[in-house]
């Protein structure tokens, strides 16, 4: 693994190692500040021990439209613990720091609000990759998107199954590093069984001109990362991992061993999902 | 952008964009059905069938036209002035919120939809659409912060009397703003079968125009009804403002008759400097909440600030942003009223003219005091000036809320709020 991890900061290079070696990238969401900033910064650590390629870490924010149950009681309980947006640039250097590329998912206007092209240059001096925006539409990021050109940062928008062909082509090119498919209409959470439109999506989205398409929304087991690894460039996994993390005992070993061990079964899954 | 770069006049704007605000910051996945309804509603909107049936339901379910009352009791207490209100309290289901919900729920049957969603603050949009859905026998979820199911427990059985399911929301603050989100999430999953009746002129496009289209028949009719009743315009028109729908419908109509003053009463709760408010364009900064680009309450890091007012209605930590512009070019003021000033200003119109309004329209009521009163200070001959208010809803509701704030029951009585 040490020796296929990239030495480019953006998520290109990691996507383009996975597929070298005939496998799909695991891609894990974390938010920053549950169970408290450190302890945030550690999992994801983790994380990246267990086998995951590329690191979401997820700034908190009041109003979390696009998210389940799981992630807004995460993200709600590390606001209420104090956690700033220098927190997460924090978390960011240190996590960057493993070697896995780091985005942030975040929404727009904690960015809108620190300074679009502040915000842009301050991850990147922290060593992050990008941004994973999924309340902003390429249609309304001019100021983003040229912040994001001017200092090297990925640009990952998000498609659904409810996307127009135009409008795929217009995320596929608007974007850098990969784009993110939506697998279902719904929000952030784990699901029985992963859409069956995001095969689909991910083709088509392939078609109009995207070079990597990963896969997110209720992704949770070994078997579904598997799966969803046969047709997509990366797995990304939030609400199963974020789960582990959530002890009504706060035993943070007991949560990192359970953080650890899922890891490792969702890089198996992406590496049994085959070559594609 | 386009739609405002080609109006010639104020009213022509239709969004998405008004000026820096508005747009759709939404996730994908809702962008192909708010682009379906942007072109429902276009078409609807110049369809003769379509604006025929809502005149038809304006006309014999609502009520419509709404009177116009002058209250020379209460405007002693404003320098003299003349002061019209524009009764929307006198709408079925007691505020304007019905003028949008008759115009979305006949939308919702011609794009061929079975249920519906909204939030609601103070319970008087949610208890619009679950009469609506009612009438069309559409199904219907009603979102509500928990802390104002608490607030309004009235209007929560008053909406399930209608057959809606209401959902309390016991996520971030418990109040509208969480209820906006929630209804999100659920549109986002439901969307082949569901549409989102949005409450106010706030939101992605096509709602912040649509809203506002479907409640420009307050200052229409009160417009109209001025000019008929006195001959001449209004000196200010005053509306409360939350997010701001009856503000937009009562402003709409005088948007080009540059010599009215708009004047937007926002909820100040303690008083802006103490914090717990909710005068967003007086205190709060451009940012994005619930899908537009707009005036926020929100701290540094840009999270949102919990909003405070004694009126749920109010309690709102965004505005459309229809307003924000208005207030950026200096077209509309905006200004703080108190929930002590609009108390003592519901009090006033009570006893002098047997009106109870509802504690949102009495921010109106509030603000058109101060105006009148500070404009005769200035010199103004009171026979002279004429402020036009909006009573948007009536206070049937809110009688529990007043009579805790004014002590009005006996120590043994058994409220059950």
């Amino acid at each position: 693994m040490t020796a296929s991890r990239p030495t480019l900061r953006g998520t290109a290079g990691a996507l383009e190692a996975a597929r070298s070696e005939g496998r799909a990238a695991l891609i894990v969401y974390l938010p920053v500040g549950y169970p408290d900033v450190d302890g945030s910064i550690e999992a994801a650590r983790t994380a990246v021990a267990a086998g995951a390629d590329i690191v979401e870490l997820g700034l908190p924010y009041s109003d979390p439209g696009m998210d389940g149950v799981v992630i807004q009681q995460a993200v709600q309980a590390a606001l209420d613990g104090g956690t700033r947006i220098r927190d997460v640039l924090r978390a960011v250097r240190e996590v960057a720091a493993t070697g896995a590329p780091t985005l942030v998912m975040t929404y727009y206007n904690p960015v809108l609000r620190y300074g679009v092209d502040a915000f842009a240059a301050a991850l990147a001096e922290a060593g992050g990759a990008g941004l994973i925006t999924p309340d902003l539409i390429p249609d309304e990021a001019g100021e983003w998107i040229a912040a994001a050109d001017a200092h090297g940062l990925d640009k990952v928008f998000l498609v659904a199954p409810s996307s127009t062909t135009e409008r795929l082509h217009l995320t596929a090119a608007a974007s850098r590093g990969f784009v993110y498919a939506a697998s279902t209409m719904g929000v952030t959470g784990t699901r029985a069984t992963v859409g069956e439109k995001a095969q689909q999506l991910v083709q088509d989205t392939r078609a109009a001109g995207a070079q990597r398409v990963c896969v997110g929304l209720g992704v949770s087991t070994a078997d579904q990362a598997a799966e969803v690894a046969g047709y997509a460039d990366g797995v990304i996994v939030g609400s199963a991992l974020v789960r582990t993390l959530i002890r009504p005992d706060s035993d943070r070993a007991a949560a990192l061993t359970d953080l650890g061990e899922l890891v490792r079964d969702l890089a198996a899954g992406v590496r049994a999902g085959g070559a594609r | 952008m386009s739609g405002s770069q080609a109006a010639r006049t104020l009213r022509e704007v239709v969004g998405p964009y008004f000026g820096d605000f508005g747009g759709r910051f939404v996730p994908e996945a809702l962008i192909a059905a708010l682009d379906d309804l942007t072109a429902a509603w276009e078409k609807a909107k110049g369809d003769p069938e379509f604006t025929d049936r809502l005149a038809v339901l304006h006309r014999d379910y609502t009520g419509r036209p709404s009177p116009i009352t002058e209250v020379p009791q209460f405007a002693a207490h404003a320098g003299g002035v003349r002061i019209f209100l524009k009764r929307e309290d006198l709408n079925h289901t007691g505020s304007h919120k019905i003028n949008n919900v008759l115009g979305q729920a006949l939308l919702t049957q011609l794009v061929g939809k079975t249920r519906v969603i909204a939030e609601t603050g103070a319970g008087q949009h949610g208890v619009a659409t679950a009469t609506a859905a009612a009438l069309f026998g559409l199904d219907c979820t009603i979102y509500m912060g928990e802390e104002d199911t608490r607030r309004q427990a009235l209007n929560v059985a008053r909406m399930r009397l209608l057959g809606a399911e209401v959902v309390p929301v016991r996520t971030g603050s418990r109040t509208l703003k969480d209820a906006i989100n929630e209804a999100f999430r659920d549109w986002v999953a439901n969307v082949e079968t569901t549409n989102y009746i949005f409450g106010t002129v706030a939101g992605p496009h096509p709602f912040p125009s649509m809203v506002r289209d479907l409640q420009k028949i307050i200052g229409e009719e009160a417009r109209s009804q001025l000019l008929q009743r006195i001959d001449r315009l209004p000196d200010a028109a005053v509306a409360c403002v939350g997010g701001g729908s009856n503000a937009m419908g009562l402003f709409h109509a005088f948007l080009d008759d540059t010599d009215v003053r708009l004047v937007g009463c926002e909820a100040a709760g303690d008083g802006v400097a103490s914090g717990r408010h909710a005068a967003t364009i007086t205190a709060g900064d451009p940012g994005v909440l619930h899908g537009a680009r707009t005036m926020v309450l929100q701290d540094e890091d840009g999270q949102t600030v919990e909003s405070h007012s004694i009126s749920a209605g109010l309690d709102y930590p965004g505005v459309g942003p229809e307003h924000s512009w208005l207030a950026s070019i200096g077209r509309a003021e905006y200004v703080p009223v108190t929930d002590a000033e609009a108390m003592s200003a519901f009090e006033l119109l009570c006893r002098t003219e047997g009106i109870i309004p509802a504690i949102e329209s009495a921010h109106a009521l509030a603000g058109a005091l101060r105006l009148g009163t500070g404009l005769v200070a200035g010199g103004a001959d009171p026979a002279e000036t004429v402020l036009l208010v909006c009573l948007s809803g009536r206070g049937d509701k809110d009688v529990a809320t007043a009579a805790a704030w004014f002590d009005l029951l006996d120590p043994d009585a058994e409220v059950s709020e």
